[in-house]
């Protein structure tokens, strides 16, 4: 049976009937049609779906979206304030972070997370904090040069 | 790779959920970390659903009594940066800064990879060693098991049906105790090929060992060596002896019982180090 | 880091960001999923279960019946579109009919045996389950040297042997030189199944309106697939329109035409609406096709002082069940490359392509070079064990030398330029190679387990000459200065990450004297873009750059005319976007240039109105990239856990048009290398399933599991094309396995251990460890 969920995505509020099973990624993107989080697994591994419920990178794959009535979703089209790059962004720009960009979204939400938590990673700390995001071009090098130059601009 | 439909119910008490529950054909939703997948693969079809999210008093971790009482829907990332579990329960905070990644630590939860029972999740192995206990709500009361005898065999638990696991409680560790998680990754699920928690206090060692075999277990065997020879070696060389061990394209039997010996040597060393 | 070139007066050479980010990192691109059209339905195709079986019967009633289904086929209902096609062709070669849903039989797990097309995925998803299919299983092989084995399952009841082709080639007089030969040491070398793993699976959008199909794919190559799919599904193909949006990642895995994508075609035209198939993770890897999959039997000759005379190889590669595009081609490039660096002037090699029941292997990612990069790199570190020499020395003492270019090979293809030993010098300075024996001499004594392993790679790139390709090796541009003096490129090439909207716009950018934000550079939509190959075989900037580089050339000629029209002068020359009177030193802009020639109320004498130029440049050789990576490892003696503690590539490819993006090349590469020498693996188990099917089995590197790469460059420049480009997309993984596999082999030489075949997951290494190096 649909359910009615309330969802608060980038700072505005939807309102839609849903199958108990739609996926929270599927609503995302099929019912309110972004195109920032992207389904690259399925198994809950690569993290392209990546988005912040409620202030935590979560896999959206892995997540009905009545599980986030009420809740507040952060998606990578809800970073940049007033048309400027949040600093991850800026810096996975700077810094060539990404080629296919298909991972961009999921590994940026996830690269916030941590520098929210670890304002001043190491280079270990960044690669232990990113085994939930998988890239397949960069061979993540220029990703850490980006989560530690926008670590850097946060100071 | 797309679920079933289901029914879904987000009760806001706790009798609300049992009741729920006691509707026959439905699944509590903890995190969802492997029940989800398991419904995208459509090995599992439950009616409904019973997210426990939404009920209070699931949540947190608070000192009681001596031990610590830890909500079943806390989730791996609050585990992990608890500044209580960290100073009065190191290993269990240790241990869950080893699960899966950032993603899976923020919505996993300790009771639903408890209730799981995951032959391979890193949790039960800490938790045999602290020698933890279960809470378990039915309609009408409330019951705490030991958590070795809750743990029953792969992916099976003493939950009865329409009961909740709504706890865990750990003791508080006592000065002096040494702790350490050691793990072997599987390279892509991050699961444990194999997984030792070690616990040392006095002299005498709890060993918990998950990813070898069918269900996680205690190392009694090893245990007893180490009592009577406080010889790392010989009580690591026991952990997987008499073990029918797992074998999978990851990892062989014997060298997952070879790993066991190796990590758990590892685990009572560096617990060892740690302990005064 | 890379050595950066400075040119203070070019875009061309240094590191700049790229122009495709901005949307990439805002989540505003389009791929294929991001596609939504006003009715549009998705499509799901159910898939075989078993490797080998017959279909007695199909039951399509109930899930044709379900609320929401619109429409369900099978093979019967496709049974007018052209099989799958496969586009190498080898004398003798056996090609199995390959229809885009299977007729009477399946062989291989996940071989697609109908469609369900619904209002949404979810309703298709549901529907998929309510079809009865009854097989009789029969059985299968997933082995291939098991499936040349006589008694085996025929994967093709026609062609019992199992064998789709055999190959021979040799130059010089090989059994001559190995009969003189002081030594020879022989080994068995595979290269395991790889599964490509492009984060975005493929995706194929249909829409049938008005008589025009248009097509939206994940490909790499939007024009050959305009022209196959037209040709499957027998519609003219000027009224077939192939978009590629952007794409997530290909690494030869789109580089192919699939059953889908007419699959789609054909269902978009039978429901009049626009319909939507998006590849699941287990289809990608059950579906799309598979890399590598060798083994090889290598024999190598040489003399007691070092110098080496002749190579050996008998390669048998499993081909899977059908011929994708170019799957039997792609062993031909193991042995074109065999000889690698080295002035190998005896070769012989012998083909043997077996059929299995599994996915088909194609193109990924350096495509039959890696695999006899490895191979010979391997042999020569065998040789040096031999011979108790240094794996340095060996190289240096066999490179061709730098004075021997063009250098003709054994194999009959002519290097173009080189100086091998001058980026093994160098990787050997950074390593300082020296000490680095002696900390390892060290390390052994306190019981360590450390290796040092090389590997001095050359690669064929910028594919490439049309008589060496199956369907035309060139590439096309087109440049236009807009009326406003804005510049337009289109390429032919097809690029998904490699940076070319940024690398083509620096050379036009320098070319016209204009600014980047002046150029703007279109590719993938065959209703735009003038035909084009595509991109892969590191050919997107090393053939699309300069096919761009000679379109401007071509433009500024005209430009040149105009200008001087303009200027009333007959010396005119165009610089920095100025045309100048050599005489007055009057100047006209590249826009008021562009302006007049569109306006055309005057003509220079002969020409059309108009800025714009296109070329189709035909490449006259390959380019062939070389360089050396150092792997220094450790390994943990006690469980078998290899940890690389430095990684150290200096790659030359050419003149670099942009270091920050080359770099970015090399390392992505050097981790798909890192990949396959540790911890990747397509596993099937004997009855053809397949075990690694998910990416909760596949393991692809994490960010944790790679180390720190110090990349860094010679330049020697290609004298192929103007560019002096060569290539640098596949460099990193065809240099890397060897040199981790030899670190590792090294580490444990002392323990007896000579080879070790990938992935070199820690239980077999420890296992080689307990059994003192006889496992």
């Amino acid at each position: 049976m649909k359910q009615t969920i309330t969802v608060t995505i980038n700072g505005k509020a939807y309102s839609h009937e849903v199958e108990p099973r739609l996926l929270l990624i599927h609503y995302l993107r099929e019912v309110l049609g972004l195109t920032g989080p992207h389904v690259g697994c399925e198994t809950s591994i690569c993290g392209a779906c990546t988005v912040a419920v409620d202030g935590r990178a979560v896999k959206s794959c892995t997540m009905f979206a009545v599980q986030a009535d009420g809740r507040q979703v952060v998606t990578i089209e809800g970073l940049a304030a007033d048309g400027a790059l949040h600093p991850v962004q800026q810096a996975f720009w700077e810094q060539h972070g990404l080629q296919c960009g298909f991972c961009t979204p999921g590994m940026i939400m996830t690269s916030r997370q941590l520098l929210e938590r670890n304002p001043s990673p190491t280079e270990a700390e960044i690669r232990h904090g990113l085994e939930g995001n998988l890239c397949r071009c960069t061979g993540y090098q220029h990703i850490v040069n980006a989560v530690k130059a926008a670590a850097q601009a946060g100071k | 790779m797309i679920s079933q439909s289901f029914e879904y119910s987000a009760p806001r008490t706790l009798a609300e959920a049992l009741a729920l529950l006691a509707g026959g054909d439905a699944k509590v939703l903890a995190g969802g970390m492997s029940l989800i997948p398991m419904m995208k693969l459509r090995l599992a079809a439950p009616g409904r659903l019973v997210d426990l999210s939404r009920v209070p008093g699931l949540t947190g971790i608070r000192e009681q009594g001596g031990a610590l009482h830890i909500g079943a829907m806390t989730t791996h990332y609050e585990v992990e940066s608890s500044a209580v579990l960290r100073a009065k329960c190191p290993l269990l905070a240790e241990t869950a800064s080893a699960i899966g990644d950032v993603q899976v630590r923020n919505m996993g939860t300790i009771g639903g990879s408890a209730a799981h029972a995951d032959p391979a999740a890193d949790y039960p192995a800490a938790l045999l060693a602290v020698e933890a206990k279960v809470t378990l709500a039915r309609k009408g009361g409330e019951r705490t098991l030991a958590f070795s005898d809750f743990l029953i065999d792969t992916f099976t638990t003493a939950l009865e049906p329409g009961e909740i696991l709504t706890g865990v409680i750990v003791p508080v560790e006592p000065a002096g105790a040494g702790v350490s998680y050691q793990k072997m990754l599987q390279p892509a699920s991050g699961f444990a090929i194999v997984g030792v928690a070690a616990r040392v206090h006095n002299g005498s060692v709890r060993i918990g060992v998950t990813g070898l075999s069918g269900k996680a277990f205690r190392a009694a065997a090893a245990e007893k060596i180490f009592a009577e020879t406080r010889d790392v070696q010989k009580a690591a060389a026991a952990v997987p002896l008499g073990v029918e061990a797992n074998s999978d394209i990851h990892a062989s039997a014997d060298y997952r019982r070879h790993v066991a010996a190796v990590y758990a040597a590892r685990a009572l060393n560096a617990a060892l180090s740690r302990a005064s | 880091m890379a050595t950066t070139i400075t040119k203070p007066d070019t875009l061309v050479g240094k590191r700049i960001k790229r122009k495709e980010d901005p949307r990439l990192i805002t989540g505003t691109a389009t791929y294929v999923d991001d596609i939504q059209m006003p009715g549009m339905h998705h499509a799901c195709i159910l898939r075989s279960p078993h490797a080998a079986a017959r279909i007695r019967s199909i039951n399509t009633h109930a899930a044709a019946g379900h609320p929401g289904v619109v429409a369900v086929f099978t093979g019967a209902d496709v049974a007018g579109v052209g099989p799958v096609p496969c586009g190498a062709s080898l004398p003798g070669l056996r090609v199995p009919h390959h229809s885009i849903l299977a007729k009477d039989r399946v062989y291989f797990v996940g071989h697609p045996v109908a469609v369900v097309v619904a209002r949404d995925r979810y309703i298709a998803t549901d529907a998929l389950d309510l079809i009865e299919v009854d097989y009789d299983v029969l059985p299968a092989v997933a082995d291939p040297e098991k499936a040349l084995a006589p008694g085996a399952p025929a994967v093709h009841p026609e062609w019992p042997d199992n064998i789709a082709f055999t190959y021979h080639q040799e130059g010089g007089e090989p059994d001559k030189a190995f009969a003189e030969a002081e030594v020879v040491v022989k080994q068995r070398i595979t290269s395991q199944r790889l599964i490509p793993t492009a984060m975005e699976t493929r995706g194929v959008v249909a829409e049938h309106r008005a008589g025009q199909l248009t097509i939206w794919s994940s490909t790499q190559i939007p024009h050959l697939m305009r022209t196959l799919v037209a040709m499957m599904l027998g519609v003219p193909e000027n009224l077939l329109r192939v978009v590629t949006p952007e794409v997530g990642g290909g690494f030869g895995s789109k580089l192919n035409v699939y059953a889908e994508e007419a699959l789609m075609g054909f269902v978009a035209m039978k429901i009049g609406k626009p319909v939507k198939w998006i590849e699941s993770r287990r289809e990608n890897y059950l579906c799309t096709i598979h890399g590598r999959g060798h083994v090889d039997y290598y024999e190598i000759a040489a003399r007691k002082d070092g110098t080496v005379l002749g190579l050996k190889l008998k390669l048998i590669q499993d081909l899977g069940a059908y011929h994708q595009l170019l799957t039997p081609a792609i062993p031909t490039l193991s042995v074109l490359m065999m000889p690698g660096l080295y002035r190998f002037r005896n070769v012989s090699a012998d083909i043997i392509g077996a059929f299995t029941n599994c996915v088909p292997t194609d193109a990924y990612r350096g495509a039959g070079r890696p695999e006899a990069t490895h191979g010979v790199e391997r042999m020569m570190d065998l040789l040096a064990v031999e011979l108790k020499a240094d794996p340095a020395e060996i190289r240096l003492k066999n490179f061709i030398g730098a004075d021997e270019f063009p250098y003709a090979t054994a194999t009959g293809l002519s290097y173009d330029s080189g100086d091998y030993a001058k980026p093994l010098k160098k990787a050997l300075d950074i390593v300082d190679y020296h000490h680095l024996r002696q900390e390892q001499a060290r390390a052994k004594a306190a019981g360590r387990l450390m290796g040092v392993g090389l590997s001095t790679y050359g690669e064929i790139c910028a594919f490439g000459p049309s008589p060496a390709t199956p369907a035309g090796g060139w590439e096309s541009a087109t440049v236009k200065v807009e009326p406003t003096g804005k510049v337009t490129v289109m390429t032919g090439a097809s690029p998904h990450g490699q940076g070319e909207e940024t690398t083509f716009a620096q050379i036009a950018a320098d070319e016209l004297g204009v600014t980047m934000d002046d150029v703007t550079v279109i590719h993938g939509d065959t209703a735009v873009v003038q035909y084009g190959i595509g991109t892969f075989g590191s050919r997107g900037t090393a053939v699309g750059g300069p096919a761009l580089y000679f379109a401007i050339q071509e433009l500024k000629k005209k430009i040149v005319k105009f200008g001087a029209m303009l200027l009333d002068s007959d010396d005119v020359s165009f610089s920095g976007g100025l045309c100048v009177c050599n005489k007055s030193g009057k100047t006209v802009p590249l826009a008021a240039i562009a302006g007049a020639s569109y306006r055309a109320m005057k003509l220079p004498a002969g020409e059309q109105p108009g800025m714009m130029a296109t070329y189709f440049w035909e490449p006259p050789n390959f380019a062939f990239p070389f360089g050396a990576h150092i792997a220094v490892t450790e390994i943990d003696r006690d469980t078998g856990q290899v940890a690389i503690k430095r990684y150290v590539a200096v790659d030359d490819c050419g003149k670099i048009i942009n270091p920050l993006l080359v770099d970015g090349q090399v390392h992505g590469g050097v981790v798909q290398g890192i990949g396959q020498a540790l911890y990747e693996q397509a596993v099937y188990d004997d009855n053809g399933q397949l075990l690694t099917g998910e990416l909760t089995d596949y393991a692809i590197p994490k960010a944790s599991m790679v180390p720190w790469i110090e990349s860094s460059h010679t330049e020697t420049p290609s004298p192929v094309n103007p560019l002096g480009v060569k290539g640098v997309g596949e460099a990193g993984t065809i240099g890397c396995s060897p040199a981790v596999v030899n670190s590792v082999v090294d580490a444990l030489s002392h323990l007896g251990v000579r080879h070790i075949d990938m992935p070199l997951t820690p239980e077999r290494i420890w296992k080689l460890i307990s059994a003192g190096g006889r496992a």
